[in-house]
């Protein structure tokens, strides 16, 4: 099974292709359908909770946390703790806010996702187009380690960045996503160019085009779709690391997460939990943002993310 | 594509093996040779720096005696079995109620997703504050008149680990209600029409039937779970760090703060040799099955 494949129907028109299974539905306010909406609902409002949580308390004054409770709207709407969380809010020593954390964070993103998935779409595209004796045996290595936990490989790296000088910088860092990115990157454009019409390849082979000008002049012209999960797996996955963040930078050139916590479990001073949850929603709005925007696009990338093989 | 062989076998198809040099080097280097390394320094007295002064298995002893190790373990144990049981039951509820040609579905699985797009400091950092037993869910019931309920796993060693277990539910059981619906709308409605024709009941067709047809799809998704559960980190941090004392704390962590703290480097590369094996007896028999017999559709 290809991956590409393992798409989420959704929506009117692959409803028809697919078909829901289950019974026929009846009135619209059978007992059935009260119980289903009502269940659904009742979850959803679950799952929606603690976003709203989020939303409120950043929104309000300490007096009125310490007095309310936690589900009550503002009395008074403010976007102090949103200012605050941004531009000053203290990690330890340091109180110049979230605002560092976010730019490291884009300065680690953006060629992180551009340098992964260079190097993965053109590994996926030599793995389904153009194998030579051996490929497989490293491909099937490298889908191996991504059972790996990244524990046991943390430290050797560490030594091999101190060895060319990139341990605590931002291109360490890069170069870390891109590798454990590699694996399920590979694998999502292997699958996707293996997929695709052989004879495209052959005429493109005859009419002299080589390893590069296929890849650029018909293959990535061709694959958009592809890429577009890619850089939406690869964006909220990579904003989203703590790990990498917390063990291959400093504390100048730490990731948004690593600061967000730092922030909020810091033992000093008074706890603002508004401040607090507004630095936590700053931190999680990006991702957010790409997984509203996405809709359709997000649950592919997952489902071809956790569907391997 | 060519199959004839051709004198020059290591400059044939170059530039397909330059691209593949960054897949070759990180499956050789890094996850062969890194993992290999973390091993057998594992076997030695290493501290503060990695030396090669062997030591047999003194390290695994003496992990093995750490209470802080025993209690991570547990921790581990109690987590992975529970959220693997509720990450399926309620992933396969919530996918079954959406597989009802409702309407919003669409709408109902957005909402049932996003959390998953939030990452574990965030998750953890949210369920902190819901679960601050001054300000949290515990002070609201209570203010509503239930004096004495008391839900405090953040701050209570005994039920720590199950704070963290709702937090973690909450942000990926979305994950896996969509597997399961591709699963459920990849079973053909003939099988749906038959049932019915014979007049079973639908919870009966879907434990008797559907179930047992979806296996792949559960066996992949008991994988996903698996190597994600060992993996916990980030969550524990951002939510309890590890508290309260060593209540929550899980190997992940243990191995963290001994190789970048506590600076006892053998420590720590026995522990993420201990969490790589629990990975290889869960993948071993799994790729097993998969890939070693024979293909099954």
């Amino acid at each position: 099974m290809s991956d590409h494949t393992v798409s989420l129907p959704a929506g009117p028109g692959t409803l028809e292709a697919y078909g829901p299974s289950g019974p026929k539905p009846r009135h619209m306010f059978s007992r059935r359908n009260i119980f289903l909406y009502g269940t659904l609902i009742v979850v959803a409002l679950y799952y929606l909770l603690p976003l709203y949580v989020m939303v409120v308390t950043s929104l309000k004054g300490m007096p009125e946390i310490r007095l309310g409770n936690i589900f009550s709207p503002p009395m008074e709407i403010t976007f102090e703790p949103w200012v605050k969380a941004w531009s000053s809010a203290c990690t330890g020593l340091n109180c110049d806010g979230l605002s560092r954390g976010f730019w490291n964070s884009v300065r680690i993103t953006i060629p992180s996702v551009i340098l992964s998935i260079a190097l993965a779409s053109v590994n996926g595209y030599a793995l389904a187009n153009w194998r030579f004796k051996g490929a497989d045996t490293f491909f099937i290595i490298l889908i191996v380690g991504a059972f790996i936990p990244y524990q046991v490989m943390i430290y050797p790296i560490v030594i091999i960045l101190r060895e060319v000088g990139l341990y605590g910088s931002l291109s360490g860092l890069v170069i870390v996503h891109s590798i454990f990115g590699m694996p399920i990157l590979t694998l999502l454009f292997r699958n996707y160019f293996t997929s695709m019409p052989e004879e495209l390849f052959r005429a493109a082979r005859v009419d002299g085009a080589g390893f590069w000008g296929i890849y650029f002049r018909i293959m990535l012209p061709m694959s958009l779709p592809i890429f577009v999960v890619a850089i939406i797996l690869q964006v909220t996955g990579i904003w989203n690391d703590f790990l990498f963040g917390v063990v291959y930078t400093r504390p100048d050139t730490y990731p948004m997460t690593v600061q967000l916590n730092n922030i909020v479990n810091s033992v000093q001073g008074v706890k603002e939990y508004n401040v607090n949850m507004a630095a936590t929603i700053l931190t999680g709005l990006v991702p957010l943002i790409v997984y509203f925007l996405s809709g359709k696009l997000f649950v592919r990338g997952i489902a071809a993310g956790a569907v391997k093989g | 594509m060519s199959k004839s062989e051709r004198p020059s076998q290591l400059f044939r198809n170059l530039n397909a093996k330059i691209a593949s040099i960054p897949m070759i080097l990180t499956a050789l280097v890094i996850f062969v040779g890194g993992s290999a390394w973390t091993v057998l320094y594992s076997f030695t007295s290493s501290k503060l720096l990695p030396r090669l002064n062997f030591v047999g298995l003194d390290q695994y002893y003496r992990l093995w005696s750490v209470p802080r190790w025993l209690v991570s373990i547990e921790n581990l144990l109690i987590y992975g079995v529970l959220s693997l049981l509720f990450s399926l039951v309620i992933g396969f509820l919530l996918a079954a109620l959406l597989d009802q040609k409702i309407r919003f579905e669409d709408t109902f699985r957005t909402i049932f997703l996003y959390p998953f797009a939030l990452s574990f400091i965030v998750t953890g950092l949210v369920w902190q504050w819901l679960l601050n037993p001054e300000f949290g869910v515990q002070a609201v019931v209570r203010s509503l008149g239930w004096e004495s309920f008391s839900f405090n796993p953040l701050y209570d060693s005994s039920i720590v680990i199950y704070g963290i277990l709702i937090a973690a539910l909450w942000q990926g059981t979305g994950l896996i209600m969509c597997l399961m619906l591709a699963g459920l709308r990849g079973i053909d409605e003939d099988i749906w029409k038959a049932a019915r024709v014979d007049g079973i009941p639908t919870w009966k067709t879907y434990l008797f039937i559907i179930i047992p047809m979806m296996r792949p799809v559960f066996i992949t998704t008991l994988v996903i779970i698996a190597a994600g559960i060992v993996k916990i980190y980030d969550l524990v941090v951002a939510q309890t760090s590890g508290g309260p004392g060593i209540a929550s704390e899980v190997p992940a962590k243990y191995v963290y703060d001994y190789m970048f703290f506590a600076q006892n480097l053998g420590q720590g590369f026995a522990a993420s040799t201990m969490m790589l094996l629990s990975v290889i007896i869960v993948i071993v028999p799994w790729a097993y099955l998969e890939f070693g017999g024979k293909k099954r559709v």
